[in-house]
């Protein structure tokens, strides 16, 4: 029911009604247009306040502060380069892609092809709320399940069996601490892999089921169906899809912060400790007492939020152009 | 003629064999996924059951070595997310109401709606900093209102979403009978349009307010953490993520239990929420 008063409608009271109306009317329209102008300041807002934080740092090391892996927080030398976390972040979450996007595609496929179809409801809202549970969780797990785990594991059977390999020797020396970059990356993979699968899910739907029938017709498999048909026509919108995830990996904070042992340094070893920029914030700000150790973890907040907006925006973009296609 | 014989000329061994390798791919795919899942839910309920008592729910947080429960880490999550939902909210469906209703065709719309996609999958540590040098500092020490406006700026985007995308499922046909007896666009928009979305636009804040209640790194230098009972929202706060943050990463075995037993409810709680969530979701577009 629209409630308009009947006494404003009678008569002479017509006019003031209708400006009655007008200016409610605008009024209501600038409250909208400002909060919707609101979300674009923020962003504004989010990198003019890192810039200004992380300004003090940035101008005292310059492009040192890029290429050095010295973090001493020390009062009395205070010298900081953002080369070990920025290395953390990249390692753990390539690790985490290469792990969970096979996964991820996999079990697509199988929701999209292979399910039978009353199960398809369930597992896909299974994965989808699991993709829900907070990072801390998976912190935690990760802590006191995956890496005593991972620690036995790593020791007994993978160090020694690559001690030999010239390149693997170096990529899993030993020994492992249960804590590391790679156990950050498995964990990180697992809190992405929810977010990869429906995704995917999401966009093989958009295939038209007649493009997959005629495959089927002509005598195709499933394999040459999925690699053929689907992929192909929804590479975009997986791709887009990847990169979101690789997005959430870049930034995640908690489910690394426990596992990835907090060591700014650069190894070349996957099972060394290590540490990422959301960890090395997460864990120092709260406690950093000296103006310029608070700047450097700024401007570590600031590079973060760099790369992460270079990559959840170009996956939108990729997102957006399936999502004309689709259209068309 | 033996149809088994026709249908290997028609599929070569080859290919055969290798939809086969393909398709099991995908099955174990799905089977190592849904066990990685059980096993971390699994883990919870075995370590985090045991710890369940009244106590949890009436005592405050224990020293290290000494027995409690988590009351002042769950109200205090409670206020605080409380706190961002009832700012965040307002903003967000105002904002959606822009971009579906008076700036639908304009070219604002579209920028907005990008950065909003962006800020929804924002790291949420940025928006800690962000706070911290726009509240925490001027304030000159944490605080509960820091960490609900945290929350807030969380909140802003998931509900602009749903928002948005829920008015533009309502028909014009609406719209167009509502301005044919003469009521202007305001009172449309409140009236009908939000009428319609109801459902849609309440699902969106639910899943803000699941989103939100498992928040951590937002948290961690706003609201701080507290290991004492406060209700003052300008001075630190406990929540269930700081504190289960805390406890776990600490030595005591009395905080480990009561870690587990915290994730274990904030575990429960997201997922109660999402699920009602999606019932309403399945309740409208069933209709």
């Amino acid at each position: 029911m629209v409630n308009i008063p009947m006494s404003a409608v009678s008569i002479g009271g017509r006019d003031l009604a209708v400006r009655r109306f007008a200016a409610s009317d605008a009024f209501f329209r600038l409250l909208t247009r400002s909060a919707a102008y609101f979300v674009l300041t923020l962003l504004g807002g989010f990198l003019l306040t890192l810039v200004f934080g992380a300004w003090l740092a940035l101008s005292t090391f310059g492009i040192s502060f890029f290429t050095s892996q010295s973090w001493n927080p020390n009062p009395d030398i205070l010298k900081f380069g953002a080369l070990a976390p920025i290395y953390g972040t990249v390692v753990t979450s390539t690790v985490a892609m290469t792990l969970a996007l096979p996964v991820g595609l996999g079990i697509a496929v199988f929701l999209t092809e292979l399910c039978p179809l009353r199960l398809r409801r369930v597992i896909g809202t299974a994965i989808e709320l699991l993709a829900g549970v907070p990072s801390i969780i998976y912190g935690m797990w990760g802590l006191f399940v995956l890496a005593p785990v991972l620690q036995n594991l790593e020791n007994n059977y993978l160090v020694p069996a690559v001690s030999e390999i010239p390149i693997l020797s170096t990529i899993f020396a030993g020994p492992s601490y249960g804590q590391g970059i790679l156990t950050a990356g498995i964990i990180l993979a697992i809190m992405v892999l929810p977010f990869i699968a429906a995704v995917s899910r999401d966009v093989f739907q958009t295939v038209p089921p007649v493009l997959k029938e005629a495959a089927f017709g002509l005598g195709a498999t499933t394999r040459e169906v999925v690699t053929r048909v689907v992929l192909p026509y929804s590479r975009v919108g997986v791709i887009g899809g990847a990169m979101l995830a690789l997005g959430r990996a870049l930034g995640e904070t908690m489910a690394v912060t426990f596992v990835i042992g907090n060591d700014p340094k650069v190894r070349a070893s996957l099972l060394a400790p290590g540490t990422t920029i959301s960890s090395s914030i997460a864990n120092e700000f709260a406690e950093a007492k000296e103006a310029m150790h608070s700047s450097a973890l700024v401007a570590l907040g600031l590079i973060l939020f760099v790369i992460t907006l270079i990559v959840l925006a170009a996956a939108r973009l990729l997102l957006l152009r399936m999502n004309k296609q689709a259209g068309a | 003629m033996e149809p088994v014989a026709v249908r290997a000329r028609a599929l070569p061994a080859r290919r055969k064999s290798a939809n086969a390798v393909f398709q099991g791919l995908c099955y174990a795919a799905t089977a190592l996924g849904l066990t990685a899942l059980c096993l971390i839910l699994g883990s919870l309920l075995y370590n985090g059951v045991g710890g369940l008592s009244l106590r949890v729910f009436t005592e405050i947080t224990p020293g290290p070595g000494s027995q409690g429960g988590l009351l002042n880490a769950i109200v205090g999550s409670l206020i605080m997310t409380v706190l961002g939902v009832a700012v965040g909210t307002p903003i967000g469906i105002l904002a959606g109401t822009f971009m579906a209703e008076y700036g639908r065709y304009k070219r604002i719309t579209p920028v907005v709606r990008f950065i909003n996609d962006i800020l929804l999958s924002a790291p949420s540590i940025i928006i800690g900093l962000f706070v911290y040098e726009l509240v925490v500092v001027p304030m000159g020490g944490f605080s509960a209102l820091a960490g609900g406006a945290a929350l807030a700026i969380i909140v802003i985007p998931v509900v602009i979403r749903t928002t948005e995308d829920m008015l533009l499922l309502v028909p014009n046909q609406l719209r167009e009978a509502a301005a044919s007896i003469g009521a202007p666009r305001s009172v449309i928009i409140r009236s009908v349009c939000y009428k319609a979305a109801q459902a849609g636009i309440v699902t969106g804040v639910l899943l803000a307010v699941a989103r939100v209640s498992g928040e951590t790194a937002p948290l961690l230098f706003t609201a701080l953490g507290n290991l004492n009972f406060s209700l003052r929202l300008t001075s630190p706060m406990a929540s269930l993520p700081l504190t289960i943050n805390q406890f776990a990463s600490s030595a005591y075995p009395e905080w480990q239990s009561l870690a587990w037993t915290g994730a274990l409810i904030i575990t429960a709680a997201v997922l109660l929420l999402s699920i009602v969530a999606r019932v309403l979701v399945s309740k409208r577009s069933g209709r």
